[in-house]
């Protein structure tokens, strides 16, 4: 079948998608969009964790047909082409919350839908927000600090308009 | 390859000047394309006529391979070839460390356990490889199996000693057992567990102008070069594997399994073909920590001065390869005793062959001899900090060998101070807040450091750059970036100059990210190749186009290395609320103080060391392979059934260290890999004492024993 | 994963007779279950209707008090609607104390309920099971069955219902709305799990191509003050161990209504009817709440690996019996 799906702010169109195929299966084999990643394929690691119609959603569990003509955000389109990275990008950056970065991009877009919804969120909030994103490098400590900067600095940059 | 360049922090962190890089905190070289996405991982890279192969694994726990139905895989869609015993190409004898019977894969009609591979599936399409994997019927004639793991088994025997550590026999045990005033005799088990890296192994392989090339996932592309040359009985010269980018490893990613059917799928179908495994496939053939039982006596005077340590420890191996778990590590290092023995055994049984997992040995062993130390302070009633004070040894109390350095004493001081250890009141089920009761508890860690022989290379350019090449691994550790700041440094150039290329097997011989000693190892060879072109560049008035190479090879100079003892060391401490309701046990906050010789990059050092703790924590309460002993299989082998630690499940947790000079490298690079999981497991468990009155000494501290062994000292 | 066909249904008559049209079809609904369980191969359905699109993703007040649920009405928005965490607090509660964000914003109401259990023996179907294989036998009875039923189970499977919102519907007589060829018809969701017995495999009472439309809370004033716990090894994102979903209303001292249900302790959400028969007219005292949980948990039958289950439920059921107990006396 054929899907159209736009991923990232650009209209895309994938031929011969096979039913079985996941959305995440889409993003990487036939999109060339391999950022988000494939670690459990069972919805248990938040690995592939993408923006379907503006709701975090693991991607291995949407089935392509579901994600026709639908909106998909991936980490590859978190950061803004004019200013370089989004916050939550230089925030786990600069706070040393990327180790072996495979777990990264779906704690991005978890981490970027929840400082939409809750931008000034408690530790406790932040913590059970992101268990459904496993991380078995950094100890979670510093994925913590990287939300709280960019939670601060979001903060800050509201302050002074 | 990217080429990256060191930038320093964009938060406000200072650029240091040149000569004072390694020591301030950087951000990851690679971490801006691991925000973006943009990293690739063995499983990202595309190829043109890329194939996929699938993996079969065998679902008997021990016997023959009678048949197998390619016919029908063969005729399906995309099917493009099936891989088995009967055609795979005959492979020598070769591994990491000797001879490694897991690597002899498709060789024969034998399957020593469930989960074994027995046939690849390659197809156009990973779906359709997928499709005929679970179409490939395979018969077997089964055979009685045992899986069944305990220490009394009939199978066990002694392990070879370690090449630099045979079992321990000072003094005489029995004898300061039998005299002394207060003993602990306990036995401690801890499970199967799983390293549970979160990128599944993945390789390419493909055949190139009669040259072998590999994208894979691994902890060490030379060494695995080098194996997959000798094993496919190739010249070196022609195999060329790299691992850019790598999702975590701890142990797990040596030469896979699916590397090796990935070559012999390229070599029958010449074309490039990928392997990826699944999560469960990974569960079941990329290693694991062995289920283990202790048995720990401790004899001391009535001050809690240690007469006798008596570790022996036994672990399950398969029956294709022998592991060796050596869990008695640290109690020839840790605590000064009069007598101390240790002895490991072995059992063979029909399971999945054990490696090494993230503090092999010191992860499971730490618990029993911590635990134990926790007992002893309890039977002697001194406080468990002041018992270990009094036992710290001045020389290696096996060996009599010097220390390299040690300052466990001072990790535990200032982790006490920093901890609010004082103000403990030494009683069992005091602390309680509604339904949750409160503990805390200490215990200490170590591993052994050191480095191994490697090479590196550095390139100064016309421009001013300088391009260090080194057969690297960043499995996540940070490394890329820490030898930047080494090189740096030893260059006397600012680390912005420098221009890192690792994770190459054509980058020359070097160490694994393993045993903690890849930094302390790569360092070294990097300074030697610093040192060199330093002296070349001193005879040339300038830098010429094609550039100046420096030569760095650490291997006589680690030989001609004396003895000492050389570990890293730490201690950790922990509070934990134990629900008197429901046994569910929750960390509330850590501290680790580590002793780990110099840190060259803290930022990520106190990633390291964090993660390792936190490994810990979930080591302590969540992990365990359940196996059915029936059928010998592993029934949790998803992250549904295996819990490791979630986010909601750390608490507050710090990682600090103490200064440790050790100049027995010019680095001065102990390792921060695996000392942080050193400790962890005990210190939770002994804080569950403290808290509810009951000694747990079989991991995980699961919420169902809590609740069954009730809360004694509950006031 | 077999060939299939995919659909989009446009209405929910149209999505029953595409169901009736083809044998091995199966309903789509967020795909957090079907879409796993379909790449391991438990599940390989020929063709898949997607029923996301039909309309059903309302909550809808009653005017009596009570609720109706649209069955595709995502587990975020019911936990989130104003109207369900004002009249059933223990059902929203429970909905979040489920599975990660990600998950709870693609799984739905209606197929929550029709999830398949998360034995370790049935995820793999290299292993045997009767519930996934009729006959092929259940190794959790003599196995790993550390997590498995302690009620209401038989030899031929001990598995336990994962899910929590399910509980939560128990406590509060839920009434499970379909639709099929032959037109609508309801269920009570007491009814919609058939005692496990010796077909396993029959996982529900549901006629044949049913598609579920909505779930109806019946008005429940005593729910407003309700409760959901979950005891899990990890503090977020795994399946209980043990659940309790209460409601309690105290009238001068005396338990006047309880609701009581328990999770992940049996083969469907459990209604505790002893305990909660025994309570009422009862002294609102942690004494009578034992009793009670005694009397219900009279029935259990643990397995040789997970006798713990039994204290454990009659803990947490006094546990939280007292907290709502003492909440309504303040």
């Amino acid at each position: 079948m054929r899907v159209t799906l736009t991923v990232n702010g650009r209209r895309h169109q994938a031929d011969d998608v096979w039913e079985g195929e996941s959305l995440l299966y889409v993003l990487r084999e036939r999109l060339g969009l391999p950022g988000s990643k494939n670690a459990c394929e069972q919805g248990e690691c938040g690995s592939c964790t993408v923006r379907l119609d503006d709701v975090p959603v693991c991607s291995c569990l949407v089935a392509a047909g579901q994600a026709q003509d639908r909106d998909v955000v991936t980490v590859e389109g978190l950061a803004d082409p004019g200013t370089g990275l989004a916050p939550v990008q230089q925030a786990f950056l600069d706070a040393g919350a990327v180790q072996c970065g495979f777990c990264t991009p779906g704690l991005l877009v978890a981490t970027d839908d929840l400082l939409r919804h809750c931008p000034q969120p408690t530790d406790a909030d932040i913590r059970e927000a992101l268990s459904g994103n496993l991380c078995r490098c950094t100890g979670y400590e510093k994925i913590l600090d990287a939300v709280r900067l960019a939670a601060a600095r979001s903060g800050e940059t509201a302050g002074e308009r | 390859m990217t080429d990256t360049t060191a930038r320093p922090r964009t938060d406000g962190g200072v650029v240091a000047p040149a000569g004072g890089a390694v020591g301030t905190a950087r951000t990851r070289l690679e971490g801006r394309d691991k925000v973006t996405g943009a990293a690739r991982y063995a499983a990202d890279v595309p190829f043109d006529g890329l194939a996929h192969g699938w993996l079969v694994l065998s679902t008997v726990a021990r016997g023959r391979i009678t048949s197998m139905d390619t016919a029908a895989v063969l005729g399906m869609p995309g099917v493009l070839g099936v891989v088995h015993h009967g055609n795979a190409p005959r492979l020598h004898p070769a591994g990491l460390f000797g001879p490694d019977g897991q690597l002899q894969l498709l060789q024969d009609d034998r399957v020593p356990h469930v989960g074994r591979p027995v046939a690849l599936v390659v197809a156009r399409t990973p779906q359709q490889a997928r499709a005929g994997a679970a179409a490939l019927t395979v018969t077997y004639a089964q055979e009685p199996h045992d899986t069944v793991f305990r220490a009394g088994h009939p199978a066990g025997r002694p392990a070879p000693a370690a090449p630099a550590r045979p079992d321990a026999d000072l003094g005489d045990v029995e004898a300061e057992i039998a005299a002394a005033p207060v003993v602990v005799d306990q036995r401690y088990t801890t499970p199967e567990e799983h390293h549970s890296a979160m990128e599944p192994h993945a390789s390419m392989a493909r055949w190139e102008d009669g040259r072998l090339e590999v994208v894979d996932s691994n902890q060490g592309s030379f060494m695995v070069a080098r194996v997959l040359a000798t094993l496919f009985g190739l010249d070196q010269e022609i195999v060329r594997v790299r691992a850019e980018h790598v999702g975590g490893g701890f142990g797990s990613k040596g030469v896979g399994p699916q590397l090796v059917l990935a070559v012999m799928a390229a070599t029958l179908l010449r074309r490039p073909v990928r392997v990826a495994l699944t999560r469960r496939q990974v569960f079941s053939t990329t290693g694991l920590r062995p289920a283990t039982e202790q048995r720990l006596r401790l004899a001391s005077d009535s001050t809690g001065r240690l007469r006798a340590i008596d570790h022996a420890t036994a672990a399950f191996t398969s029956t294709i390869q022998e592991y060796v778990e050596r869990n008695t590590e640290a109690s020839n290092v840790m605590y000064a005793a009069d007598a101390i023995r240790t002895r490991t055994t072995v059992v063979p049984l029909d399971l999945p062959t054990p490696g090494w997992m993230r503090g092999p040995g010191a992860a499971a062993g730490s618990f029993a001899l911590e635990s134990a130390m926790d007992e002893l302070a309890q039977a002697v009633g001194v406080d468990p900090v002041e018992l270990r004070l009094r036992n710290e040894p001045s020389a290696g109390p096996v060996s009599g060998l010097p220390f390299s350095s040690r300052n466990l004493a001072a990790c535990l001081r200032e982790g006490a101070r920093r901890f609010g250890w004082a103000d403990r009141d030494p009683r069992p089920g005091t602390r309680r807040e509604g339904r949750w009761l409160l503990g805390t508890g200490v215990a200490c860690g170590s591993y052994g450091a050191g480095a191994l022989p490697s090479t590196a290379a550095i390139t100064a350019r016309a421009d001013g750059s300088y391009t260090v090449s080194v057969g690297a691994a960043d499995i996540g550790t940070g490394a890329r970036t820490a030898l930047a700041l080494v090189a740096a440094d030893a260059l006397g150039v600012p680390p912005e100059s420098v221009r890192m290329r690792i994770a190459d097997s054509r980058l020359g011989a070097a160490w694994f990210a393993g045993g903690s000693k890849g930094t302390a190892s790569w360092s070294w060879a990097v300074t030697a190749a610093a040192a060199d072109l330093r002296e070349r560049l001193a005879s040339v008035d300038r830098v010429p186009p094609d550039g100046v190479t420096g030569r760095g090879d650490t291997t006589d100079a680690i030989g001609a290395l004396g003895k000492q003892e050389r570990q890293s060391y730490g201690a950790q401490f922990a509070e934990v609320a134990v629900d008197t309701g429901t046994g569910e046990v929750r960390v509330r906050r850590m501290l680790g103080m580590f002793a780990a010789g110099r840190i060259v990059n803290p930022l990520t050092a106190r990633s390291q060391l964090v993660g390792g703790m936190t490994m810990g924590l979930s080591m302590a309460l969540h992990e365990e392979g359940a196996r059915d002993e029936a059928l010998g299989a592993l029934v949790n082998s998803d992250f549904a059934g295996y819990h490791i630690s979630a986010h909601a499940d750390v608490p507050d947790i710090e990682a600090d260290w103490v200064e440790d000079v050790d100049d027995s490298n010019p680095s001065g690079i102990k390792g921060v890999g695996e000392v942080g999981i050193a400790g962890t497991a005990a210190a939770i468990a002994n804080a569950v004492w403290h808290a509810t009155g009951v000694r747990h000494r079989a991991l995980p501290v699961r919420l169902d024993r809590v609740l069954e062994s009730g809360f004694p000292a509950a006031r | 994963m077999r060939e299939f066909a995919y659909q989009r249904a446009g209405d929910v008559a149209g999505a029953v007779a595409a169901f009736a049209a083809a044998p091995g079809a199966r309903y789509l609904g967020g795909g957090t279950n079907l879409v796993d369980l379909m790449k391991s191969g438990v599940e390989s359905p020929e063709r898949l209707i997607d029923v996301r699109g039909l309309g059903l993703d309302a909550v809808e007040e009653d005017a009596d008090g009570g609720l109706r649920i649209g069955a595709t009405v995502t587990n975020s928005d019911l936990a989130a609607h104003p109207g369900v965490r004002r009249r059933y607090p223990a059902l929203a509660q429970a909905v979040l104390a489920g599975a990660s964000g990600q998950l709870r914003n693609a799984a739905t109401v209606g197929g929550n309920l029709l999830q398949r259990v998360r034995c370790g023996y049935f995820t793999d179907v290299t292993l045997p099971c009767n519930r996934r294989v009729p006959g092929s036998g259940c190794p959790a009875v003599d196995g790993e069955h550390h997590n498995h039923a302690v009620l209401g189970w038989s030899e031929h499977c001990v598995a336990v219902h994962p899910s929590d919102l399910g509980v939560a519907l128990a406590a509060f007589d839920a009434v499970v709305s379909y639709e099929t060829g032959a037109g609508p018809g309801e269920l009570a969701y007491a009814a919609l799990y058939p005692p496990v017995g010796d077909t396993p495999h029959r996982e529900t009472s549901l006629p044949p191509g049913a598609l579920i439309t909505a779930v109806s809370l019946p008005a429940a004033p005593v729910a407003a003050r309700s409760r959901y716990r979950k005891v899990r090894e990890r503090a977020s994102y795994a399946f209980a161990t043990a659940s309790v979903a209460a409601a309690l209303e105290v009238r001068d001292g005396v338990v006047h209504d309880v609701r009581l249900a328990f999770g992940a302790v049996a083969s469907r959400p459990w209604r505790a009817h002893a305990a909660e028969r025994a309570l009422t007219g009862a002294p609102a005292t942690a004494r009578a709440f034992g009793a009670a949980a005694d009397a219900e948990l009279a029935a259990a039958r643990p397995l040789p690996h997970n006798g713990y289950k039994v204290p454990l439920l009659r803990n947490l059921m006094v546990s939280v019996l007292t907290e709502l107990a003492e909440e309504a006396a303040r």
